[in-house]
């Protein structure tokens, strides 16, 4: 087995209390004090996240932004300095190779911020396919990575410095210091609520991480770890890679048709997509609710009039809505709302009912 | 590291049960190492009363945010009682699981299984045995 990676927060984590579990190769805090908690803190106040995990990878050079609009099924070229795009890496057969989001940091540099699972997969594949005069680098090591989300987030981050600017929209960043660190800021993350992911050099994770801890101890906000961040996301119904994408699983089904510039094409995948979407998706990914207490999980068998119809990638009680959700993958037909479903839960078949997403908003 | 409370006037499983006997009845509920383990609780699901059920076998069901575990039955026996409070209030494990937290209750022939049940002292044992 090999040695579990750290991020630069490890020992922080440690003196908090935290659980420390296992996740894509890191050592990861789960929960500090209770996932339920750090949830609500996010949703109401909020939460901070170290995400130092994920990756970074850069394309830089004149052949940058036609590699990065071959790369990714969002439109690139259309991005201005300072704008953050959500997209997807596909391959020719249009399954999923990751999932990212996509910075322009100038007219001809750009990095796409990666999964932790997916890095080592993602850079070997964009390596493969940048075209002449791009530079492809991994520069996940020399980065921190913290999310600061909830509704106190700017509050938070006014605090300790000047950001964000007034009006930064969702999908902006910009550069600056915080509590005297640079740090890249943008308006953006994984819950469902208003916040920020701010990048930052390794070696002044710490410091950062400290500094907003201290600042937002007032206004409520909490650490919170990997366990909330899944629970906030699946609120938001936001596909996690691994449950809800796969290399086997294209965007038309995961219902993220609005990244793909399927019109354009011109991405690598496009043609199957098109093709896909021609013929029309045999399975939709689908949000459901649970009509009781026991708790869809992951893998468990989704029914629809006693019949084995798909499979739950995601499910966990939510804590605004008080009662379990899900996404899984259902025939279309039955992807729309109100449908009744049932979750077969060890050895009973337990109700749900098909719901519009996000469960929360 | 935290520490757990482990009450010395009960026995314990090595599945981090619990269980306190009385009146040839025997209450069961889940260790603070367990629930600590767990996190928070959202869900049990225990036995109707009158079901048989038998020492190591699961009885039951215990979910938390972010996983589900079986319920191990440390003696053998007849339900007599379940804490059908856990069914609106499963929090009651995280906040007193040695008390209101508890799950149900059976009646044994004879104490056999539970004085075969691990004392406070080699439970501690088994609880510092897995730690990192």
């Amino acid at each position: 087995m090999t040695e579990l990676r750290r991020t630069p927060l490890a020992d922080a984590h440690r003196r908090l209390g935290a659980r420390m579990v296992p996740f894509a190769g890191f050592e990861m805090p789960v929960q500090y004090t209770s996932i339920l908690e750090e949830h609500r803190a996010v949703r109401e106040r909020a939460g901070l996240f170290d995400v130092s995990h994920m990756g970074q990878i850069h394309v830089a050079g004149p052949g940058a932004l036609a590699t990065t609009e071959r790369l990714v099924t969002c439109p690139v070229a259309t991005l201005k300095l300072g704008q953050v795009r959500y997209g997807l890496l596909c391959n020719e057969r249009g399954g999923v190779v990751d999932d990212v989001t996509v910075y322009r940091l100038a007219d001809d540099a750009f990095f796409l911020c990666v999964n932790a699972s997916n890095v080592e997969k993602d850079f070997a594949w964009m390596r493969e396919h940048a075209g002449p005069g791009a530079r492809v680098e991994d520069r996940s090591a020399r980065f921190g990575l913290l999310a600061l989300q909830g509704p106190r987030s700017a509050d938070v981050l006014r605090a300790v410095s000047s950001l964000p600017p007034p009006g930064l929209p969702r999908f902006r960043f910009v550069e600056g210091e915080v509590a005297g660190v640079h740090v890249l800021a943008s308006r953006t993350g994984y819950t469902g609520s208003d916040g920020f992911e701010l990048y930052v050099e390794a070696a002044r994770t710490e410091t950062l991480w400290s500094a907003l801890l201290e600042a937002g101890r007032p206004l409520g906000l909490l650490p919170a770890g990997l366990g909330a961040r899944d629970t906030l996301r699946l609120e938001a119904a936001l596909p996690l890679y691994g449950h809800e994408l796969d290399d086997d699983t294209s965007p038309l089904e995961a219902g993220l048709d609005r990244f793909v510039k399927l019109a354009a094409g011109g991405f690598v995948g496009a043609e199957a997509l098109a093709a896909l979407a021609t013929r029309g998706i045999a399975r939709r990914l689908a949000g459901f609710v649970v009509e009781d207490r026991s708790i869809a999980r992951a893998g468990h068998t989704l029914l629809h009039d006693g019949v084995d119809v798909g499979r739950v990638t995601s499910g966990a009680p939510s804590p605004s809505l008080g009662k379990p959700i899900g996404l899984g993958y259902v025939p279309p037909r039955l992807a729309q709302p109100g449908t009744a479903l049932a979750v077969a839960i060890r050895d009973r078949a337990v109700p749900a009912v098909v719901v519009e997403t996000p469960f929360v908003k | 590291m935290a520490e757990y409370d482990i009450p010395d006037d009960r026995r314990y499983s090595r599945e981090d049960e619990w269980a306190s006997f009385e009146d040839d009845q025997i209450t069961v509920g889940v260790t603070d190492y367990a629930q600590k383990q767990l996190g928070d609780v959202v869900f049990v699901e225990l036995p109707a009363v009158g079901t048989a059920v038998e020492k190591g076998e699961p009885f039951g069901v215990i979910e938390s945010v972010k996983a589900v575990s079986d319920l191990y039955a440390p003696v053998s026996g007849q339900v007599v009682e379940v804490n059908t409070d856990l069914v609106d209030h499963p929090e009651l494990v995280n906040e007193d699981c040695y008390g209101d937290g508890w799950m149900l209750t059976i009646a044994v022939d004879d104490r056999s299984d539970y004085d075969a049940l691990l004392d406070a002292a080699a439970y501690r044992r088994h609880v510092d045995d897995r730690k990192t």
